[in-house]
């Protein structure tokens, strides 16, 4: 179990082409789960801090003290277990969610158990994602693609999207989250078609986790550099599925401040349902 | 055929069988995609830590049903615990006792426990010993000069 001294807080996006290291802190009382998620992260380029419950992440964090203290850490993301003994997942996620330093940082919660109920909950307090374990890498590189710009791995000789994001990518991202997050997803049940989306569309099927379905390029928020007007697509909020599929674009800008929730993301309702989990 | 051809090949042998007879299954597959020059060994330390963990648990449980009055709870928490991190490293058929064990603890049946504790533990010790013999054929073809197959 790795442990780290507190750090200065840095500005979260340095603005420059470099793109600053992620640092997630990753929560599960499993110690296979925690080598496989430390690595899993490692490989994604973040940096790891893994702990073993709810209560030793809010130690690091500085949560379990009366009051805040000076220096606080640097998170970036937090990535949970679900079922955990003594605070559960869930437990841990409102607790950040209510602490003032750290409400801001993303939480996503992992789960064996593919519970549209458990998910729905988690979602309402605030978190950013929900994925059904085993964690894959195509999860990981998904969901540091959407959240932080696109994943290079250490392996990957990624030029391609290095040369898309010259831009101010990171304060663009956080913009993007906000946004979607404000976006009103349609009621109905199928996902429209994206408008500009280079992603391919897929319909949800039902999709058995496979290895060979890679982690496509989720270079739509970051590929049009227009204001987050224009209709390019959001990723899909839950990754129990690897195939993507673009959430419903059709709200403008004009739509009125929506629930962070992603309830009634149409798209993310049929992955979860569609998934099987023993 | 050289020795590291021929070791190569029942590597490739040994390794398919076990996704054929469905012992391992694609998570398997994923830690392998973790593993580099820089972390040579991550598979190995991995599966590791799942027997160390097995091995616990297995004993808990079999504690845990012999008790005069069974606290399900406990048997549930443990097999959800071993359904986990079996999942996690791809040990598809204990990951299916575990299934079938903790459908049991729900009905508190006793006897369904105790024969998917029996299966578990048949389960595990198959798939150790199968994950060993890879292992060993890794070894003997990096020591013979070679490089090991990928299985995808």
């Amino acid at each position: 179990m790795a442990t780290k001294n507190p750090t200065f807080s840095r500005p979260w996006r340095s603005g420059t082409d470099h793109f600053p290291d992620v640092h997630v802190l990753a929560v599960d009382d499993s110690i296979i789960d925690r080598k496989v998620i430390e690595r899993l992260l490692k490989i994604t380029s973040c940096k790891v801090t893994a702990v073993e419950s709810g209560s030793r992440a809010l130690q690091y964090l500085g949560l379990d003290q009366e009051k805040s203290s000076p220096d606080f850490v640097d998170v970036d993301l937090i990535i949970t277990d679900y079922c955990m003994p003594g605070m559960t997942g869930y437990e841990l996620l409102k607790k950040i969610k209510g602490s003032a330093n750290f409400r801001e940082v993303p939480v996503v919660i992992m789960s064996s158990e593919n519970v549209v109920a458990r998910i729905d909950r988690c979602l309402e307090e605030g978190a950013e994602d929900f994925i059904v374990k085993p964690v894959k890498l195509s999860d990981v590189k998904r969901l540091k693609d959407y959240m932080f710009g696109p994943a290079t791995t250490i392996h990957e000789d990624n030029n391609k999207f290095n040369n898309i994001n010259k831009q101010d990518k990171g304060s663009f991202n956080k913009r993007k989250l906000q946004q979607m997050s404000e976006i009103s997803p349609s009621n109905s049940p199928s996902p429209s078609p994206p408008t500009t989306s280079p992603s391919p569309p897929t319909s949800a099927s039902p999709s058995p986790p496979t290895s060979a379905s890679p982690s496509p390029p989720r270079v739509s928020c970051l590929s049009s550099p227009s204001p987050p007007t224009s209709a390019s697509t959001s990723p899909p909020r839950v990754s129990c599925l690897s195939s993507p599929s673009p959430l419903s674009p059709s709200a403008s800008p004009s739509t009125p401040p929506f629930s962070p929730s992603q309830l009634d993301s149409p798209t993310m309702r049929l992955k979860v349902t569609n998934s099987d989990e023993a | 055929m050289d020795g590291v051809t021929q070791l190569q090949r029942q590597f490739v042998e040994h390794a398919t069988s076990l996704y054929r007879e469905g012992y391992l299954d694609d998570q398997f597959t994923q830690l392998q995609k973790l593993q580099d020059e820089t972390n040579p060994d991550f598979v190995v330390e991995v599966v590791t830590l799942f027997f160390e963990d097995s091995e616990k648990l297995l004993n808990n449980l079999a504690t845990a049903l012999q008790q005069e009055s069974v606290d399900y709870k406990q048997v549930d928490a443990y097999v959800h615990q071993f359904k986990g991190s079996s999942s996690s490293i791809g040990a598809q058929r204990v990951k299916n006792v575990c299934v079938v064990f903790r459908n049991y603890c729900d009905e508190k049946n006793l006897d369904g426990c105790v024969v998917c504790l029996q299966q578990a533990k048949n389960e595990y010790l198959l798939v150790r010993n199968k994950l060993e013999a890879l292992f060993n054929l890794e070894q003997q073809i990096l020591q013979a000069g070679g490089s090991v197959p990928m299985i995808v």
